[in-house]
């Protein structure tokens, strides 16, 4: 089902000493400000689909023969290389 | 006062408790999430009942402690629901985090605080110590007199915190034992009456969690750069208006149940005997009840004594207890509750607050009694009376005075 994205609320129609509201999206994404990054191994990779079910940001994405990272919305926590089974996933520090 | 002649009204004999659970249900509330503790469980069967009965149609919303139930009615609340709850000593403790959230978030939820003294030492007995540890959270609290009050103060309780110019939520407070336990001749009010003063409800025209009008809720806001500090100055500032345009709106309100219900309770202060009084006694909750026998016996015997019962105390009404003291030369204070920073009772403490505006030194004596359920009797108050009289023959000010010390 494709997602229709809703115009923000228009903030100016409420006083602005009331609840704290944000009517504009930010431009960051997790992957903005990650320090380590998870790197798959396809060899080991057997698509057990661990990873898919503990990824908090849900960035894990389905290749033919393996699993792989989108590191747009990767945040870099490293759950996924702490659970998978076959240890396929390591974590390695982004250059600055 | 209305010309029309109303029918006679349905009267009951009940609790505190129950009668808070009437002004729920009178109310229409849309939304009742609440966890039992003493002295305030009864009142969580009366309004499961009530629903069960099908006498209030609200969702009753099972959670496991008082952290979830605030939770729940705030999210309740941005989905533009009426909520309620009540809850005292350590379940107000245990809800704190949401409780801390909610003045600044601006939700008008209304909560009964059952009071309860708070631990240690162990008590399951009323005192107004839990109500009066969260007096600086940005809560509206207002301290009840009578279980009619209990009632009526629950119903009033939304029009206040729903005010435009308030968005705030409320506290009502009923004394624990003496008022959750005590029953008394209640007066029902008519609901087509109650639907006429309360109007449709407004609880989410500025901030919701509503698909057809997405914002963030709550983001941080603050920091040392940027808008950061000026935003979060004007939050705050915002909130201490709410705050002072709710004085007015009490005093409205209470005008306009009045003209509705035509039951009438003091909606700020309430001045008792004060037409020529020297000096004051001061009160707050149930205990005034036996505050004005007291009075009135001593005005019998020519005492100059008059008082003055304080039902809002946040907002606190300085110009209104200023106003009420400008002649009096000496005021005594009952707090049912200890303000350990200062070695004496809360209320006493703003009271001096007060009495600076008046730009005079007026003595005054801080009196704390029943705490964790004891009784505050009209002996009690002959001597509040005694003693606060020895201040205008230059007994020393600034005494504190523990009422059951020798009981």
């Amino acid at each position: 089902m494709k997602q229709q994205a809703k115009p923000f609320f228009d903030a100016a129609t409420v006083p602005d000493d009331l609840c704290p509201i944000a009517t504009k999206a930010s431009p960051m994404l997790p992957g903005d400000w990650r320090s380590m990054r998870p790197v798959v191994d396809r060899d080991k990779c057997v698509k057990c689909a661990v990873c898919w079910l503990y990824c908090p940001v849900q960035c894990i994405v389905e290749k033919p023969a393996w699993f792989d990272i989108s590191l747009t919305t990767c945040k870099g926590c490293g759950i996924c290389a702490e659970e998978c089974p076959h240890r396929a996933i390591t974590m390695i520090a982004e250059s600055a | 006062m209305s010309a029309v002649l109303k029918a006679k009204p349905k009267v009951i004999v009940c609790d505190g408790n129950e009668a808070a659970a009437w002004g729920v249900s009178l109310a229409r509330v849309d939304m009742v999430a609440v966890y039992p503790i003493t002295p305030q469980s009864s009142l969580v069967e009366y309004l499961a009942k009530f629903i069960a009965d099908g006498r209030l149609d609200a969702q009753l919303v099972d959670v496991e402690g008082e952290h979830s139930v605030l939770s729940v009615l705030q999210g309740g609340v941005l989905a533009g629901a009426r909520t309620y709850t009540a809850t005292c000593g350590p379940g107000l403790a245990f809800m704190f985090e949401p409780y801390l959230r909610t003045p600044g978030m601006r939700l008008p939820i209304v909560m009964s605080i059952v009071t309860r003294d708070t631990l240690t030492p162990q008590s399951v007995w009323g005192g107004h110590q839990d109500a009066m540890s969260v007096r600086e959270v940005g809560w509206i609290q207002m301290y009840c007199e009578t279980v009619q009050e209990v009632l009526d103060t629950v119903v009033m309780a939304y029009r206040i915190a729903e005010h435009r110019d308030v968005m705030l939520p409320v506290n009502v407070c009923h004394d624990g034992n003496y008022l959750s336990y005590g029953a008394a001749r209640v007066e029902l009010p008519d609901q087509a009456d109650v639907d006429a003063f309360l109007g449709d409800k407004d609880v989410n025209w500025h901030v919701a969690l509503d698909p057809d009008r997405p914002m963030g809720v709550d983001p941080l806001t603050g920091g040392s750069g940027g808008p950061g500090p000026r935003m979060f100055v004007r939050y705050r500032k915002g909130q201490c208006s709410g705050m002072q345009h709710a004085l007015r709106v009490i005093d409205e309100v209470h005008r306009d149940w009045r003209r509705h219900v035509g039951r009438w309770h003091a909606p700020v202060i309430e001045q008792y005997g004060m037409d020529g009084a020297a000096f004051a006694v001061m009160t707050i909750g149930s205990m005034t009840g036996a505050a004005k026998d007291a009075v009135d016996e001593a005005r019998e015997a020519g005492v100059p004594v008059g008082l003055v019962k304080v039902k809002t105390f946040r907002p606190f009404p300085v110009q209104a207890v200023a106003a009420a003291l400008a002649n009096v030369n000496a005021v005594g204070v009952v707090d049912r509750s200890v303000d350990f920073g200062w070695n004496c009772g809360p209320l006493y403490h703003d009271v001096l607050g007060a009495l600076y505006q008046l730009g005079r030194g007026v003595p005054s004596t801080s009196f704390i009694g029943g705490l964790a359920g004891a009784d505050i009797t009209v002996e009690h108050f002959h001597r509040v009376i005694d003693e606060t009289r020895s201040l205008l023959d230059g007994a020393p000010s600034g005494r504190t005075v523990w009422l059951n010390e020798a009981d």
